[in-house]
């Protein structure tokens, strides 16, 4: 079989500035890959090889990215730009030609979310069903702050979706991951359209949406905060799957990946949940805990940094302390000995003052 | 021959000291590696003729206080006894309660110092400016410039420019006086005595004021009672000095008092400065584990017997003795107290308030506590046996002593 894929890249990835004013969203680094690379790979595995990416910004970068993964992994990528905002249905319209093609069903997710992706369970799941459509859901502790997904636990039938629901009516939400039969599509117009709103409740009212439950972990990491929060998640996972991949030994803590051009000093205590970026260089007696660290940065000596991203090429000076999801953009010089609580700092910023409350520094 | 007094005040007095007067009287905080006291007594030791120095102040007896008296007469050979007032007299009145002592061998002169400033004590030359200037009996203050702002938080001088006569004398004023402020040193003369005991006379007779410890009879300001009277007379001078001086008032302005001291020891104490030789910085007073890993300075003073780790960063700070700074810590504007731990990648760290290096007048802000209902941001201050956790942030707070802390702190003064 040979199936296709849409993924909903969006526009400009405000809420994960400052590391989108650098690159677009699916090519930031995610655990050392880029984002959309985590997706793409999962549904190459599950028979996918056409990729469709909706996007209504057109980026050269991730344009000239593609071309490169469609020669590696030897599947097709289309960039399917919407010129308007056609909200979370109408780019389904919009790419319509793609899709229907053979009258398989296709898979489409959000690009922000990460999970275990799983694709064969969903596309096994969705056939057995044989309805429309198959949303997975993922299980929440707060469910009242997203909109819930109500259905039968047996079936899997959706009945109804609950926008923040005041009682607790169920704790499974939209995971942002789908798929559909081509049929599907002539329900969406080529306009402005909310699929939760306007797609989805006509559907389960026709008995034709099921919920599949997603196992493991999931996150939305379009923002720093949930970046780091999915990181740690995934960390988790890749110990649990793929141990081997986790660096260990004196000097390391809990569940850390540095990429093997990365140089670590002595007396360093890294982790637990850290990532580190190709060609980082870390210096002598430097503590890192929950942090991503990006390509080609530089942290010097006896500097302390907990929940932080630190962006492609920057460098933390000595003696520095960052903290509270401070986040540098690409290319950021913090001096030595300086204080950074929840900095949100710009590209190519040098930092020569502490930041002792959040802030964002342009 | 010549004698000076220190005026050492006592426990009800430098109350902004805390919470490091608790450990230590006020007067022996080690400011540039020494009792604040040393430096006065190595001024005075210098002058020729010194033959005598008295401490008064209304300290009980205490054991810091004795010791240091003791090896300051083994080190400078010079009479230093300590004189302790009954009640707290103000800065005329325990001078002029202990009068006898202090004319007793007739001293042609004796200096007074406030034990809280800090100075390149400048007294030779206020022995000569006195025998060019006035009546053989007159009597110096030593003066020096400050901003207009500022000029109004100390006590103001008004000069005859030609003579250098003290024309008029306000402590404190609430408009603008003089730029030039009083630096708390003065030369005087037992004729001293005579005006003092005029103001006392008078007060024994003004019986109505109420009786609260700034009211009895006994207790004489000198700058509010005897120069206010004496300006204007003929008989009161102002030397003024170019050479540095600070008020110590707070813990904070210690370490400015620091830097000052500091600054001089290339001329005046090489020795107790650190150098920059191959296997680390020496200090004196011992100091344990030096890889070249640490960063030591600007205006760094440790004390004996402190402990410093690997890879640990110490800026504009004071470390008291017997303190540790495990690896990888960092230290910026602090004061840390005696036998107190910093963990390992901890941040201890203050703000300081220099005064604005751009003026050469500006003088070091005697800030308030609290400024609109919130802790103004200062120096950070770890009293005694005080143990900051690995890995934390102390940033702008006080931490009062034997506290045990098990997270970090902004902004707080933790009991």
């Amino acid at each position: 079989i040979s199936m296709k894929a849409l993924i909903l890249v969006g526009g400009y990835g405000t809420r994960l500035r400052p590391l989108t004013l650098s690159v677009p969203k699916p090519l930031v680094d995610f655990c050392n890959k880029p984002i959309l690379l985590h997706q793409v790979e999962a549904l190459v595995k599950a028979g996918v090889d056409h990729v469709v990416l909706a996007v209504s910004y057109m980026s050269e970068l991730l344009e000239r990215e593609m071309r490169i993964q469609e020669q590696r992994l030897g599947i097709h990528i289309s960039l399917s730009h919407e010129k308007e905002p056609l909200g979370t249905a109408g780019p389904l319209a919009l790419a319509r030609e793609l899709l229907n093609v053979d009258n398989e069903p296709f898979f489409v997710l959000n690009s922000d979310v990460i999970c275990d992706f799983p694709f064969k369970d969903l596309l096994q799941f969705h056939r057995n069903h044989g309805k429309e459509g198959t949303i997975v859901v993922t299980r929440v502790e707060e469910p009242s702050k997203y909109g819930v997904v109500v259905f039968e636990t047996d079936s899997g039938r959706i009945h109804r979706f609950v926008e923040k629901p005041q009682v607790f009516v169920s704790n499974k939400i939209n995971a942002g991951i789908y798929i559909f039969n081509p049929s599907m599509l002539s329900r969406i117009q080529l306009r402005p359209t909310s699929i939760e709103k306007e797609i989805f409740p006509v559907m389960a009212e026709e008995g034709q949406l099921y919920a599949m439950e997603l196992q493991g972990f999931w996150m939305d990491i379009g923002q720093p905060k949930d970046f780091l929060t999915g990181m740690c998640m995934y960390l988790q996972s890749v110990r649990q799957h793929a141990p081997e991949r986790l660096r260990t030994g004196p000097g390391f803590l809990g569940n850390v990946v540095v990429d093997p051009t990365a140089q670590i000093g002595e007396n360093c205590t890294i982790g637990p949940n850290v990532t580190i970026g190709a060609g980082v260089v870390v210096e002598d007696g430097v503590r890192i805990k929950r942090c991503t660290v990006m390509k080609g940065a530089r942290v010097r000596s006896h500097s302390w940094l907990e929940s932080c991203i630190v962006g492609w090429s920057s460098s933390v000076g000595q003696w520095v302390r960052m903290e509270n999801v401070t986040v540098l953009g690409e290319d950021v010089i913090v001096n030595d000995e300086l204080y950074l609580n929840g900095a949100n700092v710009l590209p190519h910023k040098s930092i020569n003052e502490s930041v002792p409350e959040p802030r964002i520094i342009m | 021959m010549l004698k000076a007094v220190i005026l050492i005040g006592g426990p009800q007095k430098g109350t902004r000291f805390r919470p490091l007067s608790f450990e230590v009287p006020k007067p022996l905080f080690p400011v540039a590696g020494v009792p604040m006291l040393q430096h006065h007594i190595e001024a005075c030791a210098k002058v020729p003729n010194m033959k005598e120095i008295l401490l008064i102040g209304f300290y009980q007896p205490n054991e810091e206080l004795s010791r240091f008296l003791l090896n300051a007469q083994q080190e400078f050979k010079i009479s230093i006894r300590y004189l302790q007032e009954y009640a707290a007299l103000g800065t005329g009145g325990g001078i002029y309660h202990f009068r006898d002592q202090i004319v007793s061998g007739s001293p042609e002169a004796f200096f007074v110092l406030n034990a809280d400033v800090c100075s390149a004590f400048p007294l030779a030359e206020m022995l000569s400016f006195q025998k060019e200037h006035g009546e053989p009996n007159s009597f110096v203050i030593l003066g020096t410039t400050s901003n207009r702002k500022q000029s109004m938080n100390y006590g103001c001088i008004v000069e005859n420019e030609e003579t250098n006569e003290v024309l008029h004398y306000v402590e404190k004023p609430s408009t603008f006086v003089s730029d030039i402020i009083n630096c708390g040193i003065y030369l005087f003369n037992p004729d001293i005595f005579q005006h003092i005991g005029t103001v006392f006379q008078k007060n024994q007779q003004d019986i109505e004021e109420p009786t609260n410890g700034w009211h009895r009879a006994e207790a004489i300001r000198l700058e509010q009672d005897i120069f206010t009277a004496l300006a204007g007379q003929g008989k009161l001078y102002v030397y003024k000095t170019l050479s540095f001086w600070s008020q110590i008032k707070s813990a904070g302005s210690a370490i400015y008092a620091s830097r000052l001291y500091l600054n001089q020891y290339h001329t005046t104490h090489p020795e107790r400065l650190a150098s920059n030789k191959e296997g680390g910085p020496r200090i004196s007073g011992k100091v344990y584990l030096f890889p070249l890993s640490i960063q030591l300075g600007p205006n760094v003073s440790i004390g004996t017997g402190v402990t410093i780790g690997a890879g640990v960063r110490v800026r504009e700070s004071i470390i008291l003795h017997g303190a540790t700074l495990q690896d990888h810590c960092c230290v910026l504007n602090s004061i840390v107290g005696w036998d107190s731990t910093i963990g390992k990648w901890a941040r201890v760290e203050g703000t300081p308030s220099d005064p604005n290096p751009n003026d050469p007048y500006a003088k070091i802000d005697s800030e308030t506590l609290f400024r609109d209902g919130k802790l103004t941001p200062s120096i950070t201050i770890l009293g005694c046996n005080v143990t900051i956790p690995s890995e934390v942030i102390i940033l702008n707070s006080i931490v009062l002593p034997h506290k045990d802390l098990n997270r970090g702190f902004k902004n707080q003064i933790i009991l």
